[in-house]
């Protein structure tokens, strides 16, 4: 037949087949991707928690679980008020600048009630839980230790309103989950509108 | 009909109606065999060091094969998968020794390709022609590593568990998508079941079938090219007039012989393992990961197994969370670039002067410390070491355009040398 092969067409042809092809591709990998988000039950079972503080005594601290995470609610008492202010020199963000906190815990203790500090117990490094100690000056990790929160894994510190120190991994403050008051001594933790 | 049927039998080479020729006729049997295996000519020089490409192969058919066997008592799930593995241990028949040949089979994996890959540095064996066989090389490293993470999670312990946790909050670090990539590759808010069973599709299927067609693509990759050998020499370059390469000899049966030794060897190494010490001292399964998984505990001290450990030193020597995961992604991803770093104008290190043969020594001995600094606490004198020998390393690589170019070299020979 004819020799005259009109090769721009063909490669027009060619060239759109392969651009319906591709674009069809994207869009059937939609649902495979998507298959990976959190499912439905994976958020419901991500619920606010409701907690109970009533026998929390001043300078300790409860652990609690919510969306598998560790949240701790640790009731300060006035000296550690006090180390929190003194600590605000050599910690990297001070002023609680970052948006690792709700708008109602950007304050100076990082908390809707100054003593009552709730913190998600995940080090913003690589996730490790960091350890409390809050004993002034222990052997292990030096004379400048003022009490709070040190990381096992790699090393970071945090003081006692989950403020990162200078000079170590993790980047952020610890974080401040939503969180409110039903009432004096029951806090609703993950969602801070609305009713529950 | 029935004359045209009488003939077709006739055309085919061999012994005639034979069951070979029979297949031959329908499937390229023969062919194959000898493209690849009897008249597949490596050099007749290669050593010891060109056993381990044979050894990963064999350590791939050990863990398809327990790993098989594994899963028919396996159970994926949070609430069993811890119990499972117990179940396997006390319970199953021979259980115990399928899981132990698999998680020593994990280790010695990583051993022989890291002895492959040393190879590939001393001998040159990435460069021109064989860049893409290298890089397809790599790709298998990276895909093995991806399959060793994925099957660490398995076990559902402590360990499991929490380097689960350093290693999927890695991609946080990401600028603006960080968080959400996190959350979609766990499909939850924290590691859980959810992230199990999905690390359970991949290592047993997704990777595995990756994997293979990977190792297919560097086989083909190599048989095109031809193998390296110590003297970098290309011994397609001087054939005989029956377009035989004069320094070839055929992989089977020479090569082959060679490789069944190294077999029975590693077997025996293998075997001493799986017998006497299966747990290595902790370095092949690690004590915390007797312990079960606990979301809310952190244990006091995490190290990844021993094969990531270079690379976690890497990580933990940056004082910044996404200098670390760039540093430490680098770390692999600059051995890609390594055919187009290497200027020099010879293969083999035999060739090589002074320069690289020193650059090669510091590599292996920064590579080593990593290695060793990644299993320790991050303290100190200990960090300031990561960060010494992971500037080391990367020297290595970044100065290597450098030190190739002007390094002295030694002639190369017209044909291989035998050192007996």
């Amino acid at each position: 037949m004819s020799d005259d092969v009109d090769l721009s067409r063909r490669h027009f042809l060619g060239v759109a087949t392969a651009v319906t092809g591709g674009v069809g591709a994207v869009f059937a990998a939609v649902p495979f991707l998507a298959s990976w988000q959190p499912s439905a039950r994976a958020q419901a079972l991500g619920a606010p928690v409701e907690v109970d503080i009533g026998k929390l005594e001043p300078g300790a601290m409860a652990k609690f679980s919510w969306r598998g995470k560790p949240v701790w609610v640790l009731r300060r008492t006035q000296e550690m008020l006090d180390l929190v202010q003194k600590s605000d020199g050599l910690v990297l963000d001070p002023d609680s600048e970052q948006p690792q906190q709700p708008e109602y815990a950007t304050n100076e203790f990082r908390s809707i009630k100054p003593d009552v500090l709730v913190v998600v117990g995940s080090c913003t490094h690589l996730g490790c839980s960091p350890i409390e100690r809050f004993d002034i000056a222990p052997a292990d990790l030096g004379p400048d230790w003022e009490g709070g929160f040190y990381c096992p894994c790699h090393g970071s510190k945090f003081d006692l309103a989950g403020r990162v120190y200078k000079g170590v991994p993790a980047p952020l403050n610890l974080a401040v989950p939503p969180h409110r008051y039903i009432s004096d001594s029951v806090i609703l933790i993950g969602l801070d509108t609305g009713v529950a | 009909m029935s004359s045209t049927g009488n003939d077709a039998g006739k055309t085919v080479t061999g012994r005639e109606g034979g069951f070979y020729a029979w297949i031959n006729k329908r499937f390229p049997l023969d062919k194959m065999l000898r493209e690849h295996v009897t008249e597949y000519y490596a050099p007749k020089n290669l050593n010891w060091w060109y056993v381990f490409g044979f050894l990963s192969m064999l350590v791939l058919v050990i863990q398809i094969v327990t790993g098989i066997f594994l899963t028919m008592s396996y159970k994926p799930a949070a609430a069993e998968a811890f119990a499972s593995v117990e179940y396997i241990m006390r319970d199953v028949e021979w259980g115990w020794l399928l899981r132990y040949m698999h998680s020593t089979g994990a280790s010695l994996f990583f051993v022989v390709v890291y002895i492959h890959m040393f190879r590939a540095l001393l001998y040159g064996s990435y460069k021109n022609p064989r860049e893409l066989l290298w890089v397809f090389g790599m790709f298998i490293y990276l895909a093995l590593s991806a399959e060793a993470f994925f099957g660490y999670l398995l076990p559902w312990g402590q360990m499991s568990y929490w380097g689960a946790q350093v290693i999927v909050s890695l991609a946080g670090a990401i600028p603006v998508v960080g968080d959400s990539l996190v959350e979609w590759v766990r499909g939850d808010f924290f590691i859980s079941d959810i992230t199990l069973n999905r690390f359970f599709a991949l290592h047993v299927i997704a990777v595995p079938l990756i994997l293979v067609g990977l190792v297919v693509v560097h086989i083909l990759a190599l048989h095109q090219v031809g193998s390296n050998n110590p003297d970098g020499v290309e011994i397609k370059e001087k054939k005989d007039s029956s377009g035989k390469p004069l320094d070839g000899v055929a992989f089977h049966p020479y090569d082959t012989s060679k490789d069944l030794v190294a077999m029975i060897v590693f077997l025996i190494v293998f075997s001493a393992i799986v017998f006497f010490a299966p747990e290595m001292g902790g370095y092949f399964l690690e004590h915390a990961n007797f312990e079960p998984a606990n979301p809310l505990k952190t244990p006091e001290h995490i190290a990844p197994v021993w094969y990531f450990t270079p690379f976690y030193a890497v990580l933990r020597a940056v004082p910044s969370k996404l200098g670390g995961v760039v540093m430490m992604g680098a770390a692999m991803l600059v051995l890609f670039f390594l055919p187009w770093l290497d200027r020099s104008p010879v293969k083999s290190l035999r060739y090589r002067g002074w320069m690289s043969k020193l650059a090669l020594g510091a590599f292996v001995v920064s590579f080593i410390a990593l290695g060793f600094l990644g299993t320790r606490p991050a303290t100190g004198v200990y960090t300031m070491l990561a960060r010494v020998f992971t500037v080391i390393y990367f020297a290595y690589f970044l100065l290597m355009p450098f030190y190739t170019k002007y390094d002295k070299i030694k002639p190369v020979p017209e044909r291989v040398s035998h050192h007996g």
